[in-house]
């Protein structure tokens, strides 16, 4: 039997070999999963829900099953933790909101049922900033989680707490759901890998919405083999959403392997976005994606510069585009059927509805749900919304262009390392610059991988390499991700979570609270934005 | 208008010093019910199916009626078939692509408190429909658009004084009418009808009812909501070119309605004007008892409603293949089913004429389809069963349907049942006891056709009023009658009174 403290520290995939081997259980890796929630999620505050002896019974289900020779599938009985914007008809799913504390579904999320239907063992419900409306889960209801790299920061967000249970070995994977940058921006300040999927290419049926044009629900893991797997078992096609892609996907996990395994970049052409070239970025980002590019020129691929000249307009569109449709997404919302509900006694329902929303909502959800509703007002429409649908073509055509000169797209995943807690809580236009890099795929639909590139210098806190290709070519980001992947964890002698400090009752509490080496702050993006003020 | 005047009756001007002063303009919004199996974006059953029941509220729902979180619309592909038949059958245009949008308003009886509807890409556009009135003349009436929507839920106010949202105590929400799929046919102003404009609108919904009856696409039941008039109606003094104020009357659910609000509402609207005063644009709830119109909302062409297209589908595009399919198997029109009719049965204008205004055309058809003679046909249509369901204030296709009155006027023919008991079998069969046959047989009605059962009766009767014989021996033929009367007294009813009457006369001749 394996240690605990070892074994979570396993990828999916290895732990998938090992319960194939019958080397662990799934009971024992599930319960190893749940003493390291217990040991440091009260400091890490990753989960809004354990589901405890449940994923104990069903880790138990899965063992006979493998024991019988039935058991569903190569990751039968790896634990997972499931954002807690996917509904699950056997845990509360909050969105991270007042609003629906304590609401059950009566279904289950498509990619949920799938990881199920796979025997993966859901852990949990990970926080989330409300209604994934943030880049910090500081907008949580429910209190922020914290990076497991130093506790006083932000683990990303809006999936801060899935990103922050996989850096904190309090999950070997997990599911996010990526609107603007919420799996790709905390999977870069925590260390982890994300994907956000093309779009269409895993269902959004049963992922509470923010914004429908824009969510995508995609993998978190701690190596691009791992979303791969992941990413396999969740995508295809759902006839319960619309938009979901009737397309033969090839497997990711097998164009990871084959990336990891061939060590060479040899004919791919990499296109550095000028845009998005790190200009303006903390020191110490632009420091390690400039590594990057040169390790990956070293393994054979050709650094070429691409213009995208509309992604100058792309947040600002993205910040009408998004609380449009979220202030319609977030009508149901009304105290009538579930969630909260606010009745002081002989009031009609408009005061039912108006009370209980305003006691339900933060002040973020309140923010895009006025900045919507006006954007959408008559008068205003063709000014606001209509010029950001405009806008957003011209970033897919942007995209278009570029991609006929590269095959994969790069740029920093986030324009700085994790800041602190609070630092720009009252900011929201700092806050929304967070998301600069990674708003234009979300508009395009194009996928994007986002993946650990080293630490900076100037605070020892993860940077992030955000790789992008066409639409349906996800199988090429796991390809290229697996190659550069492989060739970092050889120079770093092994993953760069390995060199996050420790947490929990191993660890001191002078150890988890880092403090930044003595050189000059990070600059923190935002105050001398590229291209001009937004 | 505060809610306090809406049933103080309203000063009204004679009909026809509305029409000389005023011109009518009239517009219509007509929203039907398609009758699919499942809902417009859920698997949920359509309440508004052929063969939906009356169900419990809130039992026929899916998470996408509900408005839960994380559920999706899914578009019903049959909906849209339908539609483009509709639209096709209107003489629209059909969109080579089109869009749902969100019309976003928060109600209870929305559970998303958006409306997915269609906004400024319908799937038919530009159509017209010819409709004829009751005097024969024939109308065109401009169609602007069709467009696919879904229904609400139905809120019931409990408490109150007005069965409405304003003073009630709680409201119950049935969601089970939520998502049921609708066609919203919308027409261009309508102008020149004068005096027949009440008519003209009578018509023009009786038009499409038809129409979505022939095309199989909707139960069309005005009582149950299947199909749903808005009447817009606004005045401009003679002779002016800008169209008046208009007020649009919602909910006018039977077809004579249609006609009375419309009228009701000239003579309001022109009342006003000769006032000196000036029409409110607003909606006015029609009130089929009293029938007069109280006002409703006040609305404004800027109702804001924020429509943005439906980020959760994707656009409509039908191919050319299946709109050239759904053309092809277009039924004919009502202006040609009525010619064909009236060409293939016989019956003279007036004839006809009487079967138009009743609406009983396709029941007509249909029961001569059966096997029925034209003759026997209208004649129980236009007679017993119209006569039932004037007494009871409903549609006569409503009552019966046209295999079981085809099956009764059989009855009849084959000397099974006479008129009288035809009558009594009809009632039964109305009253829900099953088919004409079932009912002879659970109400034990047949005609006695056995002579010596007819022939004691008429011994009995005789021998109470013994003089008969010799009084029609003597050349008062009439005396049979009191005979016959105590013989169908005798046998209750069931006997054949012509047969009676042979015998009767076989034994005076004797």
């Amino acid at each position: 039997m394996a240690a605990e403290r070892e074994l979570v520290r396993w990828s999916a995939a290895r732990l998938a070999e090992a319960l194939a081997a019958g080397e662990v259980s799934s009971v024992e890796a599930t319960q190893a999963h749940l003493d390291r929630i217990g040991d440091v999620d009260a400091d890490v505050h990753a989960y809004l829900h354990v589901a405890g002896d449940d994923a104990l019974v069903r880790a138990a289900e899965i063992d006979r099953q493998r024991a019988d020779g039935t058991a569903p599938g190569p990751l039968a009985g790896v634990p997972i933790a499931i954002k807690d914007v996917l509904c699950t008809s056997d845990m509360p799913s909050t969105a991270g909101s007042r609003i629906l504390e304590g609401w059950i579904p009566p279904y289950d999320a498509t990619p949920v049922a799938r990881l199920r239907a796979a025997g993966l063992i859901p852990l949990g419900k990970t926080n989330m900033d409300e209604f994934a409306m943030g880049s910090s889960t500081e907008h949580s209801a429910y209190g922020p989680s914290r990076n497991p790299w130093d506790l006083t920061r932000i683990p990303g967000g809006s999936g801060g707490g899935s990103a922050a249970a996989v850096a904190a070995f309090e999950a070997p994977v997990a599911l996010g759901s990526d609107t603007g940058g919420s799996i790709r921006q905390p999977a870069a300040v925590t260390g982890t890998v994300g994907v956000k999927p093309t779009y269409g290419g895993v269902s959004r049926f049963g992922a509470i919405a923010l914004a429908s044009s824009l969510d995508q629900v995609g993998p978190v893991s701690r190596s691009v083999l791992d979303a791969a797997l992941i990413h396999d078992v969740i995508g295809g096609h759902d006839p319960n959403d619309a938009t979901s892609l009737d397309e033969r996907w090839p497997s990711f996990a097998d164009a990871a392997r084959e990336g990891a395994a061939s060590g060479s970049l040899a004919g791919l052409k990499v296109g550095v976005v000028h845009q998005l070239d790190g200009s303006g970025f903390q020191a110490g980002v632009r420091q390690r994606f400039g590594e990057a590019l040169k390790r990956m020129a070293e393994a054979g691929a050709d650094i070429v510069e691409v213009q995208a000249p509309h992604f100058e307009y792309a947040l600002a569109a993205y910040y009408l585009i998004l609380p449009a449709e979220a202030s319609s997404n977030l009508a149901k919302y009304d105290a009538v059927r579930f969630g909260l509900r606010v009745d002081p006694g002989g009031s009609t329902v408009e005061q039912v509805t108006a009370l209980s929303r305003e006691a339900g909502f933060g002040p973020e959800v309140k923010r895009r749900i006025i900045l919507g509703t006006y954007a959408l007002s008559a008068g205003y429409y063709d000014a606001y919304y209509g010029s950001a649908q405009q806008v957003r073509t011209l970033v897919q055509r942007d995209f278009d262009a570029c991609f006929t000169q590269a095959d994969v797209l790069v740029s920093p995943s986030a324009p700085t390392t994790a800041f602190r807690l609070g630092e720009k809580i009252d900011d929201p236009l700092a806050m929304y610059l967070n998301d600069i890099t990674t708003i234009p795929a979300n508009l395009a639909g194009v996928p994007g991988l986002g993946m650990p590139i080293g630490l900076a210098p100037e605070d020892g806190l993860p940077v992030g390499l955000q790789v992008m290709a066409p639409l349906r070519e996800d199988a090429r980001l796991y390809r290229v991700g697996a190659t550069l992947e492989a060739i970092l964890e050889r120079e770093w002698g092994g993953p760069l979570l390995a060199q996050a400090p420790a947490l929990g009752s191993a660890a001191s509490r002078s150890d988890r609270i880092r403090t930044t080496p003595g050189t000059a702050p990070a600059p923190g993006y935002g105050t001398e934005p590229d291209g001009g003020t937004l | 208008m505060a809610d306090g005047t809406a049933f103080a009756s309203d000063a009204l001007l004679d009909y026809d010093e509305a029409l000389a002063k005023y011109e009518p303009v009239l517009g219509f919004e007509v929203h039907v019910e398609l009758s699919t199996r499942t809902k417009m974006f859920s698997a949920a059953p359509n309440p508004a199916a052929a063969d939906s029941g009356s169900v419990e509220p809130n039992t026929m729902v899916a998470p996408v009626d509900m408005g839960l979180p994380g559920s999706l619309p899914v578009v019903n592909a049959q909906a849209v078939r339908y539609s483009i038949s509709l639209g096709l059958a209107l003489g629209c245009s059909i969109a080579e692509t089109c869009r749902f949008a969100r019309k976003n308003y928060f109600y209870p009886d929305l559970g998303k408190n958006y409306q997915i509807s269609q906004y400024d890409e319908p799937i038919a556009f530009d159509g017209s429909v010819e409709v004829e009135l009751e005097d024969g003349t024939t109308w065109t009436v401009p169609i602007e658009r069709a467009h696919m929507e879904e229904d609400a839920g139905k809120l019931t106010h409990v408490g109150g004084a007005t069965g409405r949202i304003q003073g009630a105590d709680w409201s119950l929400v049935d969601y089970n009418r939520a998502g049921v799929p609708l066609v919203e046919i919308v027409t261009k102003p309508i102008v020149g009808a004068g005096a027949a404009a009440p008519q003209l609108a009578k018509a023009y919904v009786a038009t499409i009812r038809d129409i979505v009856r022939s095309l199989g696409i909707s139960e069309a039941r005005m009582e149950r909501g299947n199909l749903r008039c808005d009447a817009n109606v606004s005045l401009r003094p003679r002779g002016r070119e800008r169209f008046g104020t208009r007020t649009e009357t919602k909910n006018v659910n039977s077809l004579r309605s249609v006609e009375r609000a419309v009228r009701y509402e000239i003579r309001r609207q022109a009342a006003i004007l000769e006032a000196g005063g000036t029409i409110v644009q607003e909606t006015r709830h029609w009130h089929e008892d009293t029938g007069t119109t109280s006002a409703g909302r006040p609305k404004s062409d800027a109702d804001d409603y924020r429509y943005f297209p439906e980020p959760d589908l994707l656009p409509i595009q039908p191919s050319a293949e299946l709109i050239a399919e759904l053309r092809a198997a277009l039924p004919e029109t009502p202006t040609q089913f009525r010619r064909r009719l009236q060409a293939d049965y016989g019956f003279t204008e007036s004839e006809f004429r009487d079967l138009v205004n009743a609406n009983l055309l396709v029941e007509l058809e249909e029961t001569v389809g059966k096997g029925a003679a034209p003759a026997q046909a209208r004649k129980w249509w236009l007679g017993e069963i119209l006569r039932i369901a004037n007494s009871r204030g409903v549609e006569a296709g409503t009552l019966v349907s046209p295999l079981h009155v085809s099956e009764l006027i059989a009855l009849v023919e084959n000397g099974d049942l006479t008129d009288r008991l035809a009558r009594q079998v009809l009632e039964g069969v109305v009253a829900g006891e099953g088919s004409p046959e079932e009912v002879v047989k659970a109400r034990g009605l047949a005609v006695v056709s056995d002579d010596t059962a007819l022939t004691a009766a008429i011994d009995e009767a005789l021998a109470a009023q013994p003089d008969v014989l010799q009084k029609i021996r003597d050349g008062k033929v009439q005396a049979a009658g009191a005979v016959i009367g105590a013989v169908m007294k005798a046998m209750r009813g069931q006997a054949d009174a012509a047969r009676v009457r042979e015998l009767v006369l076989e034994r005076a001749a004797r």
